[in-house]
């Protein structure tokens, strides 16, 4: 069969993504940039098709604790929300984390801090990444920078969230979640059936169904020696992922004497000014992670033998480049170029305020 | 005309000594006893045991599940 | 007959239901948490549910129920078991799905989640224990300790001015549209507990039946964060808490009957 080629927003690709991949619900509260995720799925009805639940909730704190009910079930669930809704969620995703539980987060990052505005921002890479919540805690965390990957990291982060049975994040900034795009959506994947539910998570709270021992999912341990064995467990696991799942892209990195580290829709616009410069002859590569956790920290240490400087672009005040820092450990320059509140630099600009850091 | 006769037990190592079922019982056969449990409770038994009817009021209401009533019909 | 005669067997007529697990509660001697945590496990016994039903364990005084019934449990984050219990029922409409909420969990903390669930009429029951107090953390105001009444974050007694007022939330649920039965009992005599087991069986057969939500409040005693013993602390209940929050049903029927059929298929 054809492939099926369809021009859609990110946040539609979502929601068309969802169904296909055997998702078992969904439950979220409107907030832009990213309301179409749920208006498609209402209008979609996938109730009706795949038995798919959709629930539209009384808050984002709402939201999510029925994510942590669904997955505690070991049901395939899923929120998304944007910043200051993710904010309100905090506390849920820190006990789905502690408690060991797959889910799937969606954050189309607007402008903060805040309510701060609707337009596009990359401000919550530090709430993502370092653990928005309390608690020592880690979130897997895509970074899609098109259409298309909004799409295909729906499935993979839930295959990651049941591989490692932790929350996965898709933290996609508002350009792509209102963007529209060409796009090939993933094959149907049936939902799976109660027994395969069964099977595949043993720990799941559907009814004993003649299981012997009860099954109860908890984040407490009162007790000091319970609480540790559990951060112990969740850092092995977080040290798995690490070792594991890091992904990241480069552009013309080979023979870059500088490289741009930059994600989202801000590394499509690195890749153009890097034509630019190498046009005028620097030679500049581009590294977009793709895992923003775990961190491509061993890319940029290799990297840092071979180039000269790295120059980090962000919608935000400077967040990742503190994790390329860390990666650099201080061996070559690292500059920053970032803008807010919802203004998306130019290819021109970036090119601009990259020879002016870096090239004396 | 059939008198009924009951009885009860006490887990005693359950039983924390609220007196709830000393309240309880309309025929006064619980009381506390002077020994404790292993947490140092005292713990309720039958003081009054032919009164006992039967009719598990002191079961109802005991917080920790620990009495359990017996009961019989004599001719 | 002597008591050994008697103690046998074949005459056992009242003795601990197999759903309770082994685990000695941690509640304070004479605490109602025990009585009711004891009546629901009775009821599931009695219905040969406990497969297929999910409880939700709140946070305060009663996180740990779930050590006690020997069926699956959720223990949600404070005031959010409403919404964990709305998915675990949406998810798996076959189960029957329980809440245990005391009074800061359900109408403070979690008022909102309470709400929209019995709004939405969840077919799930809520089990809310109202004991005017916070006890776990040491006898701070609840939202329904009474005007007058001393604990320690209200020490010269709830002022309306400072406070505000009690919170009646059961009212308030029962002229939800969502909600079907709604109704107020106590476990400190033995006349009370047949009644509240009445309730909660009638509240999970409601759940079956897809009636809406059923909430089945318990006005309990907390002896411990009341100064009182077990006793006392039941005499002082009923002439005090039940004044202000009197026994009986509050609302029984079907979710949305209040609405005419034009009204619930109205479209614009």
């Amino acid at each position: 069969m054809a492939e099926e080629v369809k021009l859609m927003k990110g946040n539609e690709a979502i929601a068309h993504a969802a169904i296909r991949c055997g998702c078992d619900g969904y439950f979220g509260y409107p907030i832009t940039p990213q309301s179409e995720v749920m208006e498609t799925l209402m209008a979609q009805k996938p109730w009706e098709t795949t038995g798919m639940v959709v629930l539209q909730a009384e808050s984002e704190t709402s939201s999510i604790n029925m994510v942590y009910g669904g997955a505690a079930c070991g049901k395939k669930v899923m929120t998304s929300s944007s910043s200051p809704g993710v904010s309100l969620m905090q506390e849920g995703v820190s006990y789905i984390a502690c408690a060991e539980l797959p889910c799937l987060i969606v954050n189309v990052m607007r402008g903060g801090p805040g309510l701060g505005t609707i337009q596009p921002s990359q401000g919550d890479y530090f709430q993502t990444t370092k653990g928005g919540g309390h608690g020592d805690y880690r979130l897997i965390t895509l970074s899609p920078s098109t259409v298309q990957e909004m799409a295909d990291f729906v499935g993979l982060g839930f295959d990651l969230a049941f591989k490692y049975q932790t929350p996965s994040v898709l933290l996609a900034d508002g350009v792509i979640g209102q963007m529209m795009e060409k796009i090939v959506l993933p094959d149907f994947k049936p939902r799976r059936t109660d027994e395969e539910v069964r099977k595949e998570c043993p720990w799941g709270t559907m009814g004993k169904n003649g299981r012997k021992d009860r099954n109860v999912v908890t984040s407490l341990a009162l007790e000091s020696e319970v609480m540790q064995e559990t951060n112990n467990r969740l850092q092995a696991k977080y040290k798995a992922i690490e070792e594991n799942e890091v992904r990241f892209e480069e552009h013309n990195c080979e023979d870059a004497e500088y490289v741009f580290v930059a994600f989202g829709s801000v590394a499509r616009i690195c890749e153009s000014a890097m034509e630019i410069l190498r046009a005028e002859g620097h030679k500049v590569g581009v590294l977009r992670p793709i895992t923003l956790w775990p961190f491509p920290t061993k890319e940029i240490q290799r990297l840092t033998k071979q180039v000269k400087g790295f120059m980090d672009v962000e919608l935000n005040c400077g967040q990742m480049v503190e994790d390329v820092r860390l990666a650099v450990n201080g061996q070559v320059p690292v500059g920053f170029y970032g803008r807010q509140g919802g203004i998306i630099p130019t290819a021109e600009e970036i090119a601009e305020a990259f020879k002016a850091q870096m090239v004396k | 005309m059939a008198k009924i006769q009951g009885a009860v037990t006490v887990d005693t190592e359950r039983c924390k000594g609220c007196e709830l079922c000393v309240a309880a019982c309309p025929s006064h056969v619980l009381g506390m006893s002077s020994k404790v449990n292993s947490k140092g409770y005292h713990y309720s038994e039958m003081v009054n045991a032919e009164a006992c009817i039967g009719c598990a009021s002191c079961g109802h209401v005991c917080p920790d599940a620990c009495i359990s009533v017996y009961k019989v019909k004599l001719q | 007959m002597t008591p050994e005669e008697i103690i046998k067997p074949e005459n056992l007529v009242y003795g601990r239901t197999k759903v309770l697990t082994d685990n000695i509660m941690h509640y304070c001697p004479g605490c109602s948490h025990g009585v009711i945590h004891k009546l629901i496990a009775e009821v599931i016994e009695e219905m040969g549910i406990q497969d297929t039903t999910v409880g939700v364990s709140p946070v305060g005084c009663s996180v740990f129920a779930y050590n006690y019934l020997d069926i699956d449990w959720q223990e949600a984050a404070h005031g959010r078991a409403c919404a964990v219990a709305t998915a675990i029922k949406r998810l798996n409409p076959e189960t029957n799905v329980f809440t245990y909420q005391g009074d800061g969990d359900m109408a403070a903390i979690g008022t909102a989640e309470t709400i929209h669930a019995c709004n939405r009429g969840e077919n799930i029951v809520i089990f809310f224990v109202n004991n005017a107090i916070y006890g776990m953390t040491g006898g701070q105001m609840a939202p329904t300790t009474l005007i007058g009444m001393k604990t320690v974050t209200c020490p010269y007694g709830r002022n309306t001015d400072l406070n505000g007022f009690p919170l009646v939330i059961s009212d308030i649920l029962a002229k939800l549209d969502g909600t079907c039965y709604v109704t107020r009992q106590s476990v400190h005599t033995n006349a009370a507990t047949i009644k509240a087991k009445k309730a909660i069986r009638k509240a999970f057969e409601n759940a079956q039946a897809k009636k809406g939500t059923s909430v089945v409040e318990f006005v309990s005693a907390c002896n411990t964060g009341w100064k009182k013993t077990p006793i006392e602390a039941n005499a002082w209940m009923e002439e005090h808490m039940f004044p202000k929050y009197p026994l009986g049903d509050i609302k029984d029927t079907v979710k949305g009957s209040q609405l005419s059929d034009e009204e619930k298929n109205a479209k614009y």
